[in-house]
């Protein structure tokens, strides 16, 4: 195991993962809203957003789908080290962690049952940009509308037809977050 | 003149320091020792290791003392405490076959290999209180020390010899497990005997008793009951072999029950299962009664609508902490609630043309 | 604080599992998350739901204040308030607008909350369709069919029976036109609240749910078209502090029948008579 793997963790791991997750939670409680975290310094091309929602959300009960091209022993082991999560193919994780075009066809992946639509995966979106600027979004969390830089429509239109069953998104660019969970209409 | 109730803080203080010293009783007395709980109070120490799942007769004496002999509140605080230990692992299934038997007793068999081992245990005592413990309290000797605690094999293995009874094969699938999952329906029987075996005793009874009287009767006989200890061992992955960490006395309960057999089973004994911590008999019998009634639909037998057949009932009201923590907090204030059914009730006895008092009406106004 | 235990008193474990679960039931509003609650140190149906809730959303910086029936002074919510000064060192307010979390039973406070704010509700059973069918096997089904039929036909027969709907608290209400929720025991003068700023967690800590409302999510209050849902409360000023639009306490004052009402969000209360608000019973009333 060498330093990369040991290094980039949080170093006060109850009250890092406790601001990351308030920053995470106010982000999917309001889509559109962006937020800034810190705490995770993961092996690239990780960026440290995708590190840091990784550290507070993930542990040994949470599968991970990494993409191919994050797919790396380099990433492999930070994770499991710092984590612990079990690295799993696509259609039997709880998060998923990649760049959009890597992430399709996104009907591999656990949307949930009617009875438990909990029962879902999250996906970690890495992407080059992220501004409050692009589609309009309605829905909880959203007073009037919002806006949000998406990779594309089509997808999140069809994910949230099948509300309550889908997939939640977070959006990771640098240090910064924005998220879209299902109930958002993307118009 | 009203004054709004301040000093909830204050009151609660209060209110732990008279515990406390109602807790320790008249000074004049010696204080009881959490060593004197644990050897002199060994069965409810037993229960309350039983209920609050965790194998500790030390701590398990300690909250007896601290909740002043309440064993729901000893359980209660032992499962607190249990929630915050860090968990190293898993044991390997403890072999009960292995146990080396302080009792062991057949209902089904006058005689068998291992012999009837009756054991410290209350059966043939006649209830009459010993006054003699009031005045100095010392035990008789053993008139001949017993015999060393040997393994005898389980008696439904007998059985199983000439396949009168049900096969339960060994299965490596990993249990559920009711402390980190929340419970779902439907409840495998793993699921069902780890919530029994932490189950509220009274509860428990009461439901065998049930079957016995009719609800779902089951025509049980107990096959064995044993009581003795068992080594706990664990596999360490870096040394490649599992090794003993400890020791725990345990109650294993197997019942016979007769099967006419159903649609999908042959004519044949079934079994029930009970297993506890510590010398607990009535539970591990209670339990193994309880876990054959919850096995009608797997047996294919009929859903008589009796409450011990009932998985989702018996489950969702075993656990005696959840249950009085729910029915004690209507001791919390609800003058919210109790406010607004107060005024609907007032608005439809005015419309109803009941109407309060006349001298309730005007101080309402 | 103290140093025995861990800050917020969960294991880090424990708070990602609570933590995930409030995720999908922010991305889910009104569908009850089932998650593995812990025993706490305080029993099962005295706020272990909202406490374990807390106690994944805190950190270091919150300023948390507790209110059971709208007062920050009822034991259990000194309680719980002496729980997470102890176990989590965080500042602890009886300001509403002060406060960015605020753990509640039965009430949601008077001022209304803004968008840094969270409120964690208390809630003992979460289920609404429960009074109705105790299976939870059925409930589920219900929910998972969208299949609300008997809870109209239960408040229709309330209709036929007393000409009104007689539920006064835990009056149910529809999320975005899906689920159908419990908004815990709130009195139903509460409920249109709930389409607010501030994000509401819920946790039912026996019952293993967590359910959650985004901020200005569509809560509705189920009703008939001819009879209309009527959130009001006794007609009564606050005795206090003269206040005409909060939710008021019945106080009993002597052995003859004597009453009075007093707002039962005591820092509302409290508030307004240091803003010069007088109610006729108040001490230095003119």
């Amino acid at each position: 195991m060498d330093d990369l793997t040991l290094a980039g963790g949080f170093s006060d791991p109850a009250q890092q993962s406790a601001q990351a997750f308030r920053a995470v939670m106010s982000a999917l409680a309001r889509p559109g809203r962006i937020e800034a975290v810190r705490g995770a310094e993961p092996p690239a091309p990780l960026s440290q957003a995708a590190g840091v929602v990784l550290l507070t959300l993930c542990d040994p009960e949470t599968p991970v789908y990494l993409t191919p091209s994050l797919d790396l022993p380099s990433l492999r082991q930070w994770i499991g080290f710092h984590a612990g999560a079990p690295i799993v193919g696509a259609d039997e994780c709880s998060f998923a962690i990649g760049p959009w075009e890597e992430l399709l066809p996104l009907d591999r992946f656990r949307q949930g049952c009617s009875e438990y639509p909990d029962r879902s995966a999250t996906l970690l979106v890495e992407t080059p940009l992220l501004e409050a600027r692009g589609a309009t979004l309605r829905g909880p969390g959203i007073r009037d509308t919002a806006e949000l830089s998406l990779p594309e429509i089509a997808a999140f239109q069809q994910n949230a037809r099948v509300f309550p069953l889908g997939l939640d998104f977070i959006f990771t660019c640098g240090d910064r977050l924005a998220a879209l969970p299902r109930s958002t209409e993307v118009v | 003149m009203y004054v709004a109730v301040k000093g909830g803080e204050r009151a609660i203080d209060n209110a732990h320091a008279w515990l406390a010293e109602e807790r320790r009783g008249d000074a004049g007395v010696t204080e009881l020792s959490t060593e004197q709980i644990r050897e002199q109070l060994a069965l409810a120490v037993n229960r309350v290791m039983a209920e609050g799942s965790l194998y500790d007769p030390d701590l398990a004496a300690l909250a007896i003392k601290q909740a002043r002999g309440d064993l729901i509140e000893a359980v209660f605080l032992i499962r607190a405490y249990r929630t915050t230990l860090p968990r190293f692992g898993h044991a390997r299934p403890v072999d009960t076959a292995a146990m080396r038997c302080e009792r062991r007793i057949s209902a089904t068999f006058k005689d068998l290999p291992g012999g009837q081992v009756l054991g410290p245990t209350f059966d043939y005592t006649h209830r009459l209180l010993d006054f003699k413990l009031a005045a100095d309290g010392e035990a008789p000797r053993m008139p001949a020390p017993p015999a060393e605690p040997q393994p005898v094999p389980h008696v439904t293995g007998f059985l199983n010899r000439e396949g009168l009874i049900e096969e339960a094969a060994p299965d490596e699938t990993p249990p559920p497990d009711l402390t980190r999952e929340p419970l779902e329906m439907p409840a495998s029987r793993p699921l069902r005997l780890q919530s029994l075996t932490r189950a509220d005793e009274g509860f428990t009874l009461a439901l065998a008793y049930s079957t016995q009287r009719g609800y779902a009767r089951n025509h049980a006989f107990v096959g064995e009951l044993r009581i003795g200890a068992v080594a706990v061992e664990m596999d360490i992955p870096e040394l490649g072999f599992a090794i003993e960490i400890g020791e725990v006395t345990l109650t294993e309960c197997e019942t016979v029950n007769q099967f006419k057999g159903s649609k999908t089973e042959p004519p044949q004994f079934t079994r029930g299962y009970g297993l506890v911590f510590g010398q607990s008999e009535r539970k591990a019998i209670s339990m193994a009664l309880v876990d054959r009634a919850l096995r009608w639909e797997e047996l294919g037998e009929d859903f008589t609508g009796a409450p011990a057949q009932d998985t989702e009932f018996v489950l969702y009201h075993a656990d005696n902490i959840q249950a009085t923590g729910f029915l004690e907090h209507i001791k919390l204030p609800h003058y919210v609630d109790f406010q607004s059914e107060l005024e609907l009730v007032r608005k439809l006895r005015r419309e109803a043309g009941a109407g309060d008092t006349p001298e309730q009406m005007e101080a309402a106004e | 604080m103290s140093d025995d235990y861990n800050f917020a008193y969960l294991d880090e474990q424990t708070k990602r599992m609570i933590r995930r679960a409030i995720l999908k039931a922010l991305a889910i509003p009104g569908y009850q998350v089932p998650f593995a609650s812990r025993e706490m140190p305080m029993p099962y149906g005295w706020g272990t739901g909202g406490v374990q809730v807390t106690a994944a959303t805190l950190t270091p910086d919150d300023r948390l204040k507790v209110i059971d029936q709208g007062a920050d002074d009822t034991t259990n919510a000194v309680s719980i308030r002496k729980f997470f000064e102890r176990t989590a060192g965080v500042e602890v307010v009886t300001s509403t607008s002060e406060a960015s979390i605020i753990q509640t039973r039965h009430r949601i406070p008077e001022e209304p909350l803004g968008d840094d704010q969270i409120l964690v509700y208390q809630v003992p059973i979460p289920e609404p369709l429960r009074f109705l069918e105790p299976r939870e096997s059925e409930t589920r089904k219900m929910h998972a069919l969208e299949e609300y039929g008997l809870m109209h036909v239960k408040l229709y027969e309330d209709i036929a029976r007393h000409g009104h709907i007689a539920t006064a608290y835990a009056y149910p209400v529809k999320v975005e036109g899906r689920y159908v929720m419990d908004p815990s025991p709130i009195p139903k003068f509460d409920n249109p609240k709930m389409e607010m700023a501030a994000i509401q967690l819920f946790g039912a800590g026996r019952e293993q749910r967590i359910y959650a409302l985004p901020p200005w999510t569509r809560v509705v209050s189920l009703d008939f078209e001819d009879h209309p849902f009527d959130p009001s409360k006794a007609e009564h000023p606050c005795a206090l502090c003269g206040a005409e639009d909060a939710y008021l306490d019945e106080v009993i004052t002597d052995d003859q029948g004597g009453r009075m009402f007093v707002c039962s969000d005591t820092d509302y209360c409290e508030t307004r008579r240091a803003n010069g608000h007088r109610g006729e019973l108040a001490e230095d009333a003119a």
